[in-house]
């Protein structure tokens, strides 16, 4: 994983806890997001709209369409960057 | 000023590449083409300006040898280059094959590998989903619209002549969902084409000055008459956005004004939570006010839509939507007769229709005149539609025949007879009766699928495998308009169960329903099962041990659906 990545990753694993009510470190890189956090793909793109604003990128809905991991989301934003 | 150019007559060109090279002449100065992302407008082209982009695209397939005949794949999320480069191949005289990007890369992997095109025509991000497959396609032109746009031929190069192609000629091939893997290639042709627009344009003439947002796949047979070659046939504007987040839309709709709109049941489930959520928050009197003004509407275009009046009636509703919004299309899957009533009760009329892949975009339509949300509406002027072996309430299944079919399923003899009848009736596997108005009614499916809010087309045996770990004696899945033939506006996944007696004890339904719960959260939210039925008898099997999907059926029919558990 890239260090841009990387740094996605950190930002993004705390603003899901933050967002979705979790802790911090109850959230692994390598989780599946929708069953760490609990939630559909309605709020998965609610979550979108959230990096977007925090990265100030655009990220097209069909980009995150088979992203599981958390890991795999910070790989998208990043590569948009 | 300019006298608004009408539109073109589809009955005097023999191709899609003519009729789109002449609207790129006719309509000139209008405003072809607008992008925009969340915060601003990053793109916009006059017809004039959209031609000398297709004219480099044209060019750039010229130089890798992309002629007649030859095919052009299409894997690109709704932007204004998708309409470019699709008017550039038709000019080459191509054969488009446009993919879903929606679907995984492993399908869409497998059809490219199926359909064999010359060239595809992506972008980054889909593009790099490619590169974890192990067979990763092998098409001689890949062309990112992203990082190799620049490296286009420059404007004033050499413009490659149009090709021209006869009716019968094949102008597209859209895949059309199957079961079991197999790829369903639907070859439409030029004629198929001009003919859809002649009869839709009829029934909702579209013109310049009209702004139609595309957030369909444009891939899609919808969006593709409804998202490009419609308004461009009439000098009408597209705008484009790279998302379907009802809150990103919502601010587009306002600034350009949209009129036109092509979406499925799904966002306009969408649009009414937001109608819903701006009543909330006004004071009780000013919704008492609304439900007075929307009776009042609904008096008032009874007859026919009268954008005037419901707009000044329901100013706030209509403001939300940008406020001159004519008309919105709803496909794909079937409508909720309340949910439309509603809409037309606030002014916004939804237009809703039926279609298959397999006869173009759509056989029939609403006309709203008057608006009727009950029904999938009228055939299409040169459609024909009939019930074939209706029984005593006159059900049966829903038959099409006319110019729109397609000619066939690519390299598909077989399965292209047993869908299209010697004498050219397409058997579409919908259940349906027609009333005395003519209007087609569809009450459920001969075929084992359910088309989602969201437009997708689900086959139960594709999802019964994500539930083989489940600690049960048997599992089986059916579409509940194939079980229940009674109306397809809730249609979902059922699972039939039987499970599993440990030493004579009754089992827990619950541990079942748990399990049942767990595994669906892994699938794609339109893939899941929606709900439950517990069976005690073995499941009927042949004598390979195959369950028999008829028989059980069958005896699933005579059960009813009473006891069905919501999961």
């Amino acid at each position: 994983m890239s260090a841009r990545a990387d740094a996605v990753l950190d930002r993004l694993l705390a603003l899901a806890a933050e967002r979705f009510g979790k802790a911090r470190e109850a959230l692994a890189p390598e989780d599946d997001l929708f069953d760490a956090l609990e939630i559909d793909s309605m709020q998965a793109l609610s979550l979108l709209t959230a990096l977007e604003e925090t990265f100030e990128v655009e990220i097209p809905d069909y980009e995150v369409q088979d992203v599981r991991t958390f890991a795999e989301l910070a790989e998208v934003v990043a590569s948009r960057l | 000023m300019t006298v608004a150019a009408e539109m073109l007559d589809p009955t005097r060109y023999a191709s899609l590449g003519e009729l789109l090279e002449d609207a790129l002449l006719t309509f000139k100065t209008e405003t072809a083409l607008i992008e925009v992302d969340r915060k601003k407008e990053t793109r916009r082209l006059t017809y004039l300006e959209a031609r000398r982009e297709v004219l480099r695209v044209a060019r750039l397939l010229a130089d890798h040898g992309v002629g007649p005949g030859d095919r052009v794949a299409m894997l690109l999320g709704n932007q204004s280059r998708w309409l470019t480069v699709a008017a550039a191949a038709f000019r080459r005289g191509a054969v488009l094959v446009p993919l879903d990007y929606k679907l995984s890369a492993e399908e869409q992997a497998r059809l490219l590998a199926h359909a064999q095109p010359k060239a595809l025509v992506s972008e980054q991000g889909l593009l790099r989903r490619f590169e974890r497959l192990e067979a990763r396609p092998s098409v001689p032109l890949v062309f990112d619209v992203e990082e190799d746009w620049d490296a286009l031929p420059p404007e004033g190069a050499e413009a490659p002549a149009l090709e021209p192609r006869a009716r019968e000629d094949v102008a597209t091939i859209v895949y059309s969902s199957g079961t079991g893997g197999v790829a369903k290639g639907c070859m439409l042709t030029h004629d198929a084409y001009l003919e859809q627009l002649r009869g839709l344009m009829a029934r909702f003439p579209m013109r310049s000055g009209h702004r139609v947002l595309s957030i369909l796949p444009t891939n899609h047979a919808i969006d593709f008459m409804v998202g490009f070659v419609g308004p461009f046939s009439a000098g009408a504007c597209v705008i484009h956005q790279r998302t379907l987040r009802p809150e990103l839309l919502q601010p587009t709709m306002q600034a350009y004004g949209v009129t036109h709109m092509a979406l499925v049941p799904l966002i306009l489930e969408g649009f009414e939570a937001a109608i819903r959520d701006s009543l909330a928050e006004r004071p009780r009197w000013a919704r008492r006010m609304f439900s007075v003004l929307g009776g009042l509407n609904e008096l008032l275009t009874a007859a026919a839509p009268r954008p005037e009046v419901s707009r000044a009636l329901l100013a706030p509703i209509h403001e939300a939507f940008g406020g001159e919004l004519e008309v919105l299309f709803c496909g794909g899957a079937f409508v909720d007769r309340a949910r439309a009533e509603l809409f037309y009760r606030m002014g916004l009329p939804v237009v809703i229709g039926y279609g298959l892949t397999e006869a173009c975009t759509v056989a029939t339509v609403n006309d709203l005149r008057p608006f009727r949300g009950d029904s999938v509406g009228r055939p299409l002027d040169g459609v024909e539609v009939k019930i074939h072996a209706p029984g005593a309430d006159g059900v049966g299944e829903v038959w099409i025949r006319g110019r729109t079919l397609m000619k066939g399923y690519l390299d598909e003899p077989e399965l292209t007879k047993e869908t299209i009848t010697a004498d050219g009736w397409l058997r579409t596997g919908d259940l349906g009766w027609i009333d005395a108005a003519h209007h087609l009614h569809l009450v459920g499916r001969r075929k084992n699928m359910i088309v989602t809010s969201g437009g997708k087309n689900v086959y139960p045996e594709d999802v019964e495998g994500a539930f083989d770990a489940l600690d049960v004696e048997e599992l089986v899945v059916f579409a509940s308009g194939y079980l229940w033939p009674r109306g397809l506006t809730h249609e979902r996944l059922v699972a039939i169960v039987r499970p599993k007696r440990e030493n004579g004890a009754r089992p827990s339904r619950d541990a079942v329903l748990a399990q049942l719960r767990a595994h669906n959260r892994r699938l794609p939210d339109h893939k899941r099962v929606g709900a439950v039925l517990f069976w005690s008898e073995s499941f009927p099997r042949t004598a390979s041990m195959k369950i028999k999907r008829d028989a059980l059926a069958e005896a699933l029919r005579d059960a009813g659906e009473r006891e069905l558990v919501a999961l």
